[in-house]
């Protein structure tokens, strides 16, 4: 099978639903002949036209309003949002406007638009443009969070956001853009909700979202040739949560780590491990553990970034600690 | 400088302008009845008041079709009186009521009502300025005529999100009318001690086209928005109007004794010599357009309508607790 870029993944998923339904449209900075900073629009301005690829001002609050109101009233909008840093400047239209609108007018109105933007750290961007906030906007009743975890995904992720009649936010991580991955020419789209076992084992889970799969599977590599066998998740949702899938692999493996890359606390892995400590309690060898970015503001200096954010060893280091007594027994 | 309506005379359409007073009297008997259940405690919630204000929301109103959209605001009954919702939905609303507009989900503050093209009243002050623009933005990428209104008072100009979307309604040229009802008060404090320079100043900054009006002459409102309607419908937008207007009661129904901030004199001064019910009444008669007789059973009816509608609202089942779950997200 061919591989892309989750760059091209992302411009195919959005080229395509453009194609299928004009009431599709982008908006956002620099989105037209520019294509984004990051070039993930690149070349739809070209098929598409400034009608429906739509360059804005630095207006972040506007634009997303604009948004919102052109999807109260027939129209797909799909809002490029630079850096996932500047969910804050748009609160107010996400949370209070998107957000309600369906649930205030008794089911009447829908808010079908898509807000795409990035997450995470270890670009040396510093403190405002190397946020993960992901939980911010999953803890708002209203609103669906995709991530995606490789170019597989966030096609078959953002055709499904598009197609939605909420509103979703997709963080796509933004060291992964040129990451290249098997993704089929055919059309195919993954439902919301729906997570995926991307390594099966016995010992320990390591449910992962975004960027972390990966770090996840590098872990599960460094474990398996010590002889614990992870099994990895990646839920690829976060609202909805695949919760089942996520229970059942607890049940068989009855220890659990969370790895996320927004702050540890009050964060995604809080949420799902406090869901396992509910759900599945009486098959839990050892407490469901969370590992998120540490609760501090991204700092700059490349020596203090990197140890921000979970990494290969550290996740292998925490799963050995919560296998470690067992293991040692059944040697 | 900001451009004056004038006040068209001569009785040329009978049936408009029975039509835009039986409107006015309409709100201000919806009105006059929500005070009553607010303050015999039987209406939940807060509520904001708009009698005094008729002919903006009317003059406006009469001037849109149920294609076109408007935005409303926080003092919203009358926007929504005025764009031609029904009484029992309205009070049914206003009572959490499952046969409300909202399933009883919006209440006072959220009311909705899409059937006539009012995409909903906003709790936050400014909040539906992008949403107006998004709506008009929709309407020129679809090739559609319709107008959107975006309804808000002099207190909300002082939010970002009006200059973020005026400029790029000037940039695109987008059908929406930008109708700012200054009565003087931003909540509770003057207008003249928070806003510096002009309103209209502000929208022709970024070269919209703006105009002044009497906001108590139903006439003037209504021949104004029918021109600018139609060069909405040309292309020609946006546009905005500052009209001059005076809330009869407080900021809230909780708002009684309010001397710190306006006199008692000045409230008696708006009421007995610029009503805008009062005068388009004398009008009305001198004109020979209708009898005082006429005019009498015209509101004798409406206040019956109101009396029926609250009674069977009163009646009315609240929604099933199944309901509170429901409509979070569209199918």
């Amino acid at each position: 099978m061919r591989e892309i870029t989750l760059s091209q993944a992302v411009n195919e998923a959005i080229a395509e639903e453009m194609r299928r339904d004009e009431t599709v449209f982008l908006l956002g900075e620099d989105v037209a002949e520019a294509g984004t900073p990051f070039k993930v629009l690149s070349g739809l301005v070209e098929e598409f036209g400034t009608e429906r690829v739509i360059d804005t001002p630095i207006a972040e609050p506007g634009f997303m309003g604009i948004a919102v109101g052109a999807a109260m009233t027939g129209a797909r909008p799909i809002v490029d949002l630079m850096f996932g840093d500047f969910i804050f400047l748009i609160m107010d239209q996400l949370c209070n406007q998107a957000a309600k609108t369906h649930y205030m007018s008794g089911g009447k109105l829908n808010v079908p638009l898509v807000l795409r933007t990035n997450l995470g750290a270890t670009r040396r961007s510093a403190a405002q443009h190397s946020q993960s906030l992901q939980a911010l906007v999953a803890h708002i009743p209203g609103l669906k969070v995709a991530m995606p975890s490789s170019a597989y995904e966030a096609k078959g992720l953002m055709k499904s956001a598009i197609r939605d009649n909420n509103p979703v936010v997709i963080f796509e991580d933004k060291l992964m853009y040129q990451d290249k991955a098997e993704v089929p020419e055919e059309e195919y789209l993954i439902p919301f909700g729906v997570g995926n076992v991307k390594r099966k084992g016995r010992d320990i889970t390591l449910i992962a979202t975004s960027s972390m799969v990966q770090v996840a599977e590098k872990a599960a590599d460094i474990l398996s040739a010590e002889g614990i066998e992870a099994e990895v998740i990646d839920p690829r949702t976060i609202v909805p949560l695949d919760e089942d899938l996520l229970i059942e692999s607890v049940k068989k493996t009855s220890r659990a780590i969370v790895i996320d890359e927004g702050h540890q606390s009050y964060g995604v892995t809080s949420e799902i491990a406090s869901r396992l400590n509910e759900k599945a309690f009486y098959h839990l060898d050892a407490p469901v553990t969370r590992m998120g970015a540490m609760d501090v503001p991204v700092p700059f200096s490349p020596a203090l970034e990197d140890l921000t954010v979970p990494t290969p060893e550290t996740v292998a280091a925490k799963a050995r600690l919560l296998c470690g007594g067992e293991l040692i027994d059944a040697a | 400088m900001a451009k004056s309506a004038k006040t068209p005379k001569g009785k040329t359409n009978a049936e408009d302008y029975l039509q835009m007073y039986r409107q006015m009297v309409r709100i201000r008997t919806f009105e006059d009845t929500a005070n009553q259940l607010y303050l015999s405690a039987k209406m939940p919630g807060l509520t904001h008041m708009y009698s005094g204000e008729e002919a903006v929301a009317v003059g406006i109103c009469e001037a849109l079709t149920d294609d076109d959209k408007i935005t409303s605001t926080h003092r919203g009954h009358g926007h929504c009186v005025a764009k031609g919702a029904n009484f029992k939905e309205m009070f049914c609303e206003l009572l959490g009521k499952e046969e409300g507009y909202c399933r009883g989900k919006g209440g006072s503050m959220h009311i909705a009502d899409q059937s006539h093209g009012n995409l909903g009243a906003n709790a936050i002050v400014g909040g539906s300025m992008g949403i107006a623009t998004g709506s008009a933005l929709r309407a020129k990428l679809q090739g559609k005529d319709d107008v959107t209104v975006c309804f808000f008072g002099d207190g909300a100009t002082a939010q970002g999100l009006l200059y973020e979307v005026m400029n790029m309604a000037a940039l695109w040229n987008l059908p929406v009318i930008y109708a700012c009802e200054n009565n003087g008060y931003s909540e509770y404090t003057k207008t003249e001690e928070i806003a510096a320079g002009s309103i209209t100043a502000r929208a022709e900054a970024f070269g919209i086209e703006a105009f002044k009006v009497d906001g108590q002459d139903v006439l003037a409102v209504n021949d104004l928005t029918q021109k600018l309607v139609a060069r909405c419908r040309k292309g020609e937008g946006p546009f905005f109007i500052e009209l001059e207007t005076y809330r009869y009661h407080g900021h809230h129904v909780g708002d009684i004794n309010r001397e710190y901030y306006r006199t008692k004199d000045e409230e008696k001064d708006w009421k007995t010599n610029r009503d805008p019910i009062i005068r388009f009444r004398s009008w009305l008669v001198s004109e020979g357009i209708a009898t005082d007789e006429d005019i009498d059973a015209m509101n004798a009816e409406i206040e019956q309508d109101a009396a029926q509608a609250v009674a069977y609202a009163e009646a009315a089942a609240y929604p099933d607790g199944s309901e509170v779950t429901q409509h979070v997200y569209a199918d």
